[in-house]
């Protein structure tokens, strides 16, 4: 299959990419480009574990072909720390204990990040509710519902 | 720079012994998603990619195999079919020669694996299979146990009888007597990391072949035997896996051999990771389970007599079968005395992919057994069930011996659950929900409180053992490695703590390895909750050894008795002198001493003849209850948790954090096998749940919306286990039994509790409303 050119903007970096146009950008950041931290969990949009943004919104990275976020500010769980500095989202994670096995991580606080940005992380509940698409198998929840509270408590004060 | 410069040398006690809160080894790397799973790793330069053929038949012979438009598909290096396995075409994990690496001739299941293609790239590899032409010749299938004769019908493994008095004679001899049937759902793994295996070839006839295994010694085994090469040419390694639960306990040997095979035959590295999919369809699961009781007991609600049969669905191999029925028989007691007892498994063949261990290793099967037999009794009673229970409750000094004639010596269920029920408000939330009851016409509510025991051990005696590896470098900092396997539960940390304890030294300065066939030979399974049991006392001894020629190392130098040689934080005091721990190591080097060692640990006391079904399989048990709350909507089924309160014991626990976890996370794993988790495969004996989409594990707005997780701080292992404290893997699995009891309590209330509704798992919304419906008819004739 003919590739095409594509420019993919992650993390503040530009990248140039030759790729068929069917290549999702899970596969274009996990194989092409060396950004392992964004997980392969379904391959089908029901998990959660690819989740990044795409000019500040959530998207599932499977689902999403590379070309189609051309041009657009991708980023990934290696783009959230600041000069070294967790972002608050990580740092919660971190205090809270909210993982086991790991592999649902990034893509949980990758929805965590984007869970706060978008007013939906009042009351526990609502958490619960609009971190839904988020599996964990481990069933790290009720660490991972209390550390988004706590991230979106300090982001509110 | 030195790294004992940064180590405090004044400190009352080091960073991150045993017994203090740890955070996990990699919690750093988690969160900034740097932490390295084998599909992250580098691929080497010419990496091939494998994809599975799977089988469009559930019980055929295979007429025609035409593979030509696959190997002529663009990318394609290989097509492997079982004449390609070098050595033995076989991985059956007990040497039943039951379960070929790929099919030859006939296939036993709907999806199992009759070729692997090798390309350039995974998706080159998964095209060319779909281009496969193969034919069937269809014969006689069977997926489903519920017409087999569990006596009769073919088993693919020997069976198991436990028996302790008389049950036939007791059960007729009893005031009052029922008997019914209950059925118990398999469960899907749903790892959130699939299975994968990269081999890389070496030199000669070596491979090292990076797996998501819980069991690398075993993959090691299974790719000697498949590539006909003795185990010394292969090594396998895995640091860290996303999940195991048992499904990585056998289940990655197929794809590591084929990904050997084809490394080895094509001189390049290759790797398999299988599609969700695929790995849904193609590898085993928790057992399903038919339990057919008979009970006898008095008006009292005193059992005195107890008759199972333990039929579960294997599939088409014997896999772990065996021990996983054998353990649905040690648990069909749970916390329960039965005066008299007979319990028999029937492990029989089916169909379907071969079922496999997971999380409980079908304990947590034969405690659902158990907690039938209860609630039975407790309708037919007209008693609060949580009242039969503690009835019915093994003693300490007495009423102890197990139906596997174990005895029972250290007992804290009674305690465990008078102290969860008074912390849950059990008394005042049961007439508050009466209440509710009686004034809420569509919505219901249920409550239950259930007890869980767990046995502690491999009840194969021989896994019971395990290895350790310790360096000492000459700048004092520590290299660690074990047999154990870290998939998330914190093994890795709690080893790592009992090393620093060992050597009184910060846990930074312990370095955790992977784990590697190549350090560490001849491991068990990371399974069986027995990881920091195992590998902790490894490791434990591997620090001692050392410490141990430290010591006689200083005493002579420094002319002191030995006994005035003390390893105090971060340094070591030696007569009136204290010296940094690093120092020590320095000189002991200088002076030729040596500083590695391999430690090793075996479990005393335990042993078991099967064939008698007599002995002492479990070297302790671990307890712990749960007490959840429902809501039910009467007209359509569906249900919230609206509170569970947990009391669970590790004894002594090494880190109460990483076991917190473990409790919540094996809590809600078992709430999700007993209530939306359900398996089914249709009339062609294909699984039509081979998908998130179609199989729903807990979501996290699926959790209790209340939640009080306690760890009870006051028991200690009454064994001297490392530190005395107790496995926390598996035992919090069943503690998921509550809901379903909530449950089935919920129901109950729309017949006004006069009847057991027998409330089969998973208790799904439809099984939920389907029991509604039938109880309100039967309270009406
Ligand atoms: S991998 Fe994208 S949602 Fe699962
Ligand atoms: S931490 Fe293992 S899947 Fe979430």
């Amino acid at each position: 299959m003919t590739k095409i050119p594509v420019h993919l903007d992650i993390n503040g970096r530009h990248h140039e990419l030759q790729i068929e146009p069917r290549v999702t950008l899970l596969d274009a950041l996990r194989e092409r480009l060396g950004l392992t931290g964004t997980k392969k969990g379904c391959d089908h949009g029901q998990c959660g574990a690819c989740t990044v943004h795409i000019d500040g919104e959530r998207v599932l990275a499977c689902l999403t072909l590379a070309a189609q976020a051309e041009g657009r500010a991708i980023t990934t769980i290696e783009g959230l720390a600041r000069e070294g500095e967790l972002h608050p989202v990580q740092a919660a994670f971190l205090e809270r204990d909210a993982f086991q096995c790991g592999y649902c991580t990034p893509g949980q606080i990758m929805s965590a990040v984007a869970c706060i940005r978008e007013g939906h992380a009042g009351s526990d509940e609502e958490i619960r509710e609009y971190m839904a698409g988020n599996l964990c198998r481990c069933g790290a929840y009720p660490h991972i519902v209390a550390a988004v509270r706590q991230a979106a408590q300090e982001f509110a004060s | 720079m030195n790294k004992h410069a940064t180590s405090n040398l004044k400190a009352e006690k080091i960073v991150g012994g045993v017994a203090t809160d740890q955070r996990h080894d990699s919690a750093h790397k988690h969160v900034s998603g740097t932490a390295v799973y084998i599909d992250d790793m580098p691929e080497p330069a010419g990496t091939l990619h494998g994809c599975l053929g799977l089988s469009a038949a559930a019980h055929a012979t295979i007429t025609r195999m035409d593979l030509s438009a696959v190997r002529a598909a663009s990318g394609v290096v290989d097509v492997l079919t079982a004449k390609d396995v070098p050595g033995e075409n076989d991985i059956s994990p007990t040497g039943r020669h039951d379960e070929p690496v790929l099919a030859d001739g006939k296939v036993e299941f709907f999806g199992q694996p009759i070729f692997c293609v090798i390309a350039e790239t995974r998706e080159q590899a998964r095209r060319a299979t779909r281009l496969a032409k193969v034919e069937y010749k269809e014969l006689p299938f069977v997926t489903d146990i519920g017409g087999l004769d569990p006596r009769k019908d073919k088993l693919v493994t020997p069976p198991l009888t436990l028996k302790r008095g008389d049950a036939a004679a007791a059960i007729k001899a009893a005031p009052r007597r029922l008997k019914g049937k209950m059925r118990v759902g398999g469960q899907e793994h749903f790892y959130l990391e699939g299975h994968i295996a990269m081999a890389v070839p070496g030199e000669d006839q070596d491979v090292t072949i990076y797996s998501s295994t819980q069991h690398p010694s075993e993959v090691q085994h299974m790719v000697s035997h498949a590539l006909g090469i003795p185990s010394n040419a292969i090594t396998v390694e895995i640091r860290r896996m996303g999940g195991g639960f048992g499904g990585k306990e056998t289940q990655g040997n197929q794809f590591a051999a084929l990904a050997a095979i084809a490394a080895k035959k094509h001189h390049r590295a290759v790797k398999i990771r299988p599609d969700r999919d695929d790995d849904m369809i193609a590898t085993g699961k928790r057992h399903d389970f038919l339990v057919d009781y008979e009970v006898g007991f008095d008006d009292e609600g005193n059992i005195l007599g107890v008759d199972f049969m333990f039929a579960a669905r294997c599939g088409f191999s014997s896999d772990l079968s065996g021990p996983v029925t054998d353990r649905a028989l040690f648990h069909c007691d749970n916390t329960y005395f039965w005066p008299a007892v007979h319990a028999q498994s029937a492990p029989l063949y089916t169909n379907t992919v071969s079922n496999t261990a997971f999380r409980g290793f079908g304990g947590p099967q034969g405690m659902v057994g158990a907690e039938r037999v209860i609630d039975e009794v407790a309708f037919a009673v007209g008693k609060d069930p949580l009242e039969i229970r503690k009835k019915n409750f093994y003693g300490t000094s007495d009423r102890n011996i197990t139906p596997y004639h174990q005895t029972v010596e250290d007992n804290i269920i009674q305690r465990i659950v008078t102290e969860l029920e008074e912390s849950a408000c059990y008394a005042r939330r049961r007439r508050e929900i009466s209440a509710f009851n009686a004034n809420s016409r569509f919505v219901k509510r249920g409550l239950a409180l259930t007890p869980v025991k767990f046995g502690i051990s491999f009840t194969a005696t021989h896994y019971n053992q395990a290895g350790a590896l310790v360096h000492v470098y000459t700048d004092g900092s520590v290299h660690l490695n074990h047999g154990g396997t870290e998939m998330g539960q914190g093994l890795y940390l709690k080893v790592a703590q009992v090393v620093a304890e060992e050597f009184q030294i910060d846990l930074d300065q312990v370095k955790i390895t992977a784990t590697t066939t190549g350090k560490v030979p001849n491991t068990s399974a990371t399974a069986a909750s027995s990881g920091s049991d195992l590998n902790g006392m490894a490791a434990q001894n591997g620090a001692r050894q050392i410490k141990d020629r430290l010591t006689d190392f200083a005493a002579e130098k420094y002319q002191v008795p030995r006994d005035q040689v003390l390893f105090l934080p971060n340094r070591v005091r030696i007569g009136n002198q204290e010296i940094a721990f690093a120092d020590l190591v320095k000189q002991a080097y200088m002076a030729r001493i040596q500083l590695s060692a391999a430690g090793f640990y075996k479990t005393p006391k335990i042993h078991w003849n099967r064939d008698k079904g007599e002995g002492r399989p479990f070297y302790y048990f671990a307890y712990g209850a749960s007490c959840s709350e429902v809501s039910v909507d009467t007209l359509t089924g569906e249900y919230v948790v609206e509170r569970t309160d947990i009391l669970h014991e590790t004894g002594r626990s090494l880190n109460r954090a990483i076991d917190l976890g473990q409790i919540e996370g094996g809590f809600i794993q078992g709430m999700g096998w007993l209530t939306t988790e359900e398996l089914w495969w249709d009339d062609k004996g294909r699984l039509r749940t081979h998908a998130p989409s179609t199989y729903k594990i807990p979501l996290a707005s699926d959790r209790p919306k209340i939640f009080n997780v306690t760890l009870a701080d006051w028991p200690e292992a009454s064994e001297p286990t490392i530190h005395r404290s107790k496995a926390v893997g598996e035992p919090p699995f069943p503690l998921g039994m509550s809901v379903l009891h909530a449950l089935s309590d919920a129901v109950a209330s729309v017949a006004d509790h006069r009847i057991c509704p027998r409330l089969d798992a998973p208790a799904t919304p439809e099984r939920v409303l389907m029991a509604i419906e039938r109880l309100k008819g039967e309270a009406k004739a």
